[in-house]
């Protein structure tokens, strides 16, 4: 019941959020630059006549009043109120705003701009590709990362635990791009162990995600695993470990049931917050690798300027970090009985 | 005048950057209490050995930001003088031939034929196709299939021998100024400097700078006569754009985190301070903004600049000032984006901060809001800024490479290491391969920002706030980042 109440007021407090991030985004895509601006950028910069721009923002829905459409037809009253025969909802519902920005909350996407495809059919066919690579990475990351910062803290202050910090940060300044660039060199092409790129459906998908996978977890080993090695080891340091020790049971015993159990709440309550942007998958993984998932679309659309469906991935990420956000305050709760619910 | 001097966007921020360092340097120095963590990073031995290598970064960086037009020659009969559209830099000029020594095509490290077969005219008018030699890569020797490797060599020997020279009168150098400053003996001090007995740890300091030398000298010497790291697709010499992309990464790295700073300190103490409709406000923006992933909102804002950009080609005098005004837009837009952790963070402290009583006693003075703003609370949250902006550096250098790749960088005529990684990344899977550009670009990114890693964990330790706040932020962004 508490659950549900609390629920409630945070999704009433996302809704703000959502309206702020909508205004953002139709500022930055329809003030900065008009549709008249962005018509001639896709039709190219010279010579293009009057008509021809009109025509392009007409096969698009540009040719509306940004906000307020003055001269629509009435034909459906203002909420129900036909005592104002001047506001109607045509006044408002036919306009830029309205049809390309507000229209996101109830997940009306559009079309996209340059193929005229539908975005919505587009998202839901893309996030299959993409979870088969985020979710692995995200379970097999999070796996190894607490393994390698267990040992490092089982074996703090020896020459294991120097070496491994030493290769953390060695690991942490190494670009991105390199993992994924050498990857794809060594493995692929000199051993030919996986395809370079490409993706197949149904089983025949682990040839083609098992480097990206490797790689991503490979990327992010040297920050993560020296951060959770922090905080095992500001665990470690804590009254009752020292009390359990006392005891007299053993240093294994307590690192892996006291230590690990305390220590993994933080570590889990921060990561939750990722799981639902699992959805949006990898920009970089998936354009090196051509995976047709939503990063690549992402990309893709940035390429080759698709406002439309920028537009809609920066509103589903936004929707998404939202969600994640109310994942963490419940994991909050149910990891650490001390916090309530309010 | 010779040039006309050019004051692009991202100098003039350099230098104000540049002029705050020095004044807070100058203040700092006379504060005993603000010293005291200064002091301590100075003692830690990796921090000390990555600022070496860190101010040799700087130093091309800040050679690299003053820009100026050369003159023309004046053409006869025509009254005014004009300038040159390209932009040069004073490190181009210092550095002079390299920049515009073009080959044809690729070229290996050290080659003195080009990559690629072509087809060249024989004297006795047959063709074939063979290397060609490179017009400027070992053009000086007679017959490079002897030459070549002996001359590297003995110019290598001679270089090594130079940094040598070089470093031990710099180590001669600092034992005088210690001995000086302490009015101790010349040779006791130079013995403790060798044993390592120093408070600062001077040995490992003048062991990277030697190492440093060591490396750098002959790359610069043997540049002078050959491409020491090659040459890309269009025959620009992958040393000289390496150098070059290095201010591309300090600028970014740098005034990302400036040009947000007084607006993430102003709001963050205010929400903090003040609670109330205020904090209300302030946490609903920096929410909003942090909803928004950060990637997709970089790609919204820097397609939308450069459409801008594209349709008003008028205002800008060259390609360089298009590019730069870009890189600030970039630096900007990273900014919203990195400004809120900041901004929840000082909240966080200003919250703590109000209740503590000098803050009590100076609202029971009657101290005004704002003077209690800026003299209170703002210097006692000043430690978590510059933790925050040093541990931000490397990965904004990191997040340029990517951002380049994926299309929302830099301009493509800027160069960066970005661009480098984007227009070599196909080169790998050439036959034959071409590796220099990539490793160049890699290795250099490698050490600026592994040098920026170690020096900014020294720093941290030394100022330990033991923010528990900002490590959970920094797990939340490890893993909320969509890349």
């Amino acid at each position: 019941m508490i659950v549900a109440a609390y629920l409630l007021r945070r999704l009433l407090y996302a809704i703000p959020i959502l309206i702020g991030v909508n205004l953002i985004t139709f500022a930055l895509f329809f003030f900065v630059n008009s549709p008249d601006d962005m018509a001639r950028m896709q039709l190219g910069q010279k010579r293009v006549t009057p008509e021809a721009i009109q025509r392009w923002k007409q096969e698009r829905g540009y040719d509306k009043p940004m906000l307020f459409n003055a001269g629509a037809k009435c034909e459906r009253p203002l909420l129900g109120w036909s005592a104002l025969p001047k506001l109607c909802q045509e006044k408002l519902t036919d306009t830029i705003f309205f049809e390309k920005s507000a229209s996101m909350f109830w997940f009306d996407f559009g079309v996209a701009e340059i193929d005229g495809r539908d975005i919505a059919r587009e998202i839901k066919l893309r996030m299959g590709p993409s979870l088969a690579v985020t979710i692995p990475v995200f379970l097999i990351g999070l796996l190894t990362f607490i393994t390698f910062a267990l040992i490092l803290a089982f074996f703090r202050a020896t020459y294991v635990d120097f070496v491994g910090v030493v290769l953390c940060v060695t690991a942490m300044s190494i670009s991105f791009l390199f993992y994924i660039i050498g990857g794809q060199w060594l493995i692929s092409k000199l051993w030919h162990l996986v395809p370079i790129s490409g993706f197949g459906y149904g089983f025949d998908a682990w040839r083609f995600v098992v480097l990206p996978v490797a790689i991503a977890v490979l990327g992010g080993v040297g920050a993560s695993t020296r951060l959770y090695r922090t905080l095992f080891l500001e665990e470690i340091g804590k009254d009752y470990v020292r009390t359990a020790r006392a005891k007299g049971l053993t240093d294994t015993r307590v690192l892996f049931r006291h230590v690990l159990h305390n220590g993994l709440i933080p570590v889990l309550t921060n990561v939750v917050v990722a799981i639902p942007m699992l959805f949006i998958g990898s920009l970089v993984l998936e354009s090196f690798f051509g995976i047709p998932g939503l990063g690549s679309y992402t990309i893709e659309a940035i390429r080759s300027q698709d406002f439309s469906v920028v537009r809609a991935m920066v509103f589903l990420g936004a929707v998404l970090y939202i969600v994640g956000l109310m994942l963490t305050d419940i994991s909050y709760t149910l990891a650490d009985p001390r916090v309530r619910l309010q | 005048m010779p040039f006309k001097p050019i004051i692009l966007w991202t100098d003039a921020l350099v230098f104000v950057l540049v002029a705050v360092v020095v004044a807070s340097g100058w203040y700092i120095r006379r504060q005993e209490h603000l010293l005291a963590p200064w002091r301590k990073v100075v003692r830690s031995r990796y921090g000390m050995c990555a600022l070496v290598i860190l101010s040799v970064f700087v130093a091309i960086g800040l050679l690299d930001s003053f820009h100026y037009r050369p003159r023309l020659d004046a053409r006869p009969g025509e009254g005014k003088t004009s300038y040159a559209v390209e932009v040069r830099s004073a490190f181009d000029a210092l550095v002079e031939p390299l920049g515009r020594r073009f080959e044809k095509t690729y070229s290996a490290p050290f080659a003195a034929y080009s990559y690629a077969k072509e087809t060249v005219e024989r004297p006795d008018g047959t063709q074939a196709r063979e290397f060609p030699r490179l017009k400027f890569g070992g053009a000086h020797l007679q017959d490079p299939a002897q030459e070549l490797v002996p001359d590297v060599v003995r110019r290598t020997l001679g270089a090594v021998g130079l940094a040598a020279v070089l470093w031990i009168v710099l180590t001669m150098l600092v034992a005088a100024w210690l001995a000086w400053a302490r009015h101790a003996d010349f040779s006791a001090t130079l013995s403790a400097i060798i044993h390592g007995e120093t408070e600062v740890p001077w040995r490992a300091v003048l062991l990277t700078a030697g190492l440093v030398l060591a490396v750098a000298v002959p790359l610069a010497l043997l540049s002078a006569q050959y491409h020491v790291l090659g040459t890309d697709k269009v025959g620009q010499d992958v040393f000289y754009e390496a150098l070059k992309s290095v201010r591309t990464g300090l600028v970014i790295g740098t005034l990302t985190t400036l040009v947000m700073l007084p607006l993430a300190l102003l709001l963050g103490v205010m929400a903090g301070y003040f609670g109330g409709w205020v904090d209300d406000v302030i946490q609903y923006v920096y929410t909003t903004l942090n909803a928004i992933p950060g990637v997709l909102l970089i790609a919204a804002a820097m397609l939308i600049t450069q459409a801008w950009i594209d349709l008003h080609p008028n205002i800008f005098e060259t390609v360089s000032q298009r590019a730069d005004l870009r890189l600030l837009f970039l630096c900007l837009i990273l900014g919203i984006t990195s400004w809120t952790g900041l901004c929840r963070l000082l909240r966080g402290e200003a919250l703590k901060l109000r209740e503590l009583e000098y803050v009590e006693a100076a609202r029971a003075f009657g101290v005004s809001n704002w003077r209690i703003l800026t003299r209170h609370l703002a210097p006692n949250v000043m430690h978590i800024v510059l933790i925050t902006v040093v541990m931000e550096f490397s990965g904004l250098v990191l997040a340029e490479a990517v951002l380049s790749y994926v299309g929302v960088g830099v301009d493509p005529s800027m160069i960066s290491f970005g661009t480098m990684i984007n227009s070599a990344r196909l080169e790998l899977a050439r036959e034959p391969m071409v590796w220099w550009s990539l490793a160049a670009a890699f290795v250099f990114m490698f050490l600026l920002v592994l040098s920026a890693n170690l020096f900014s964990d020294s720093v941290r330790d030394a100022f330990d706030p033991r923010i528990r706040s900002a490590m959970s932020a920094r797990l939340r962004r490890l893993w909320a980042r969509p890349v």
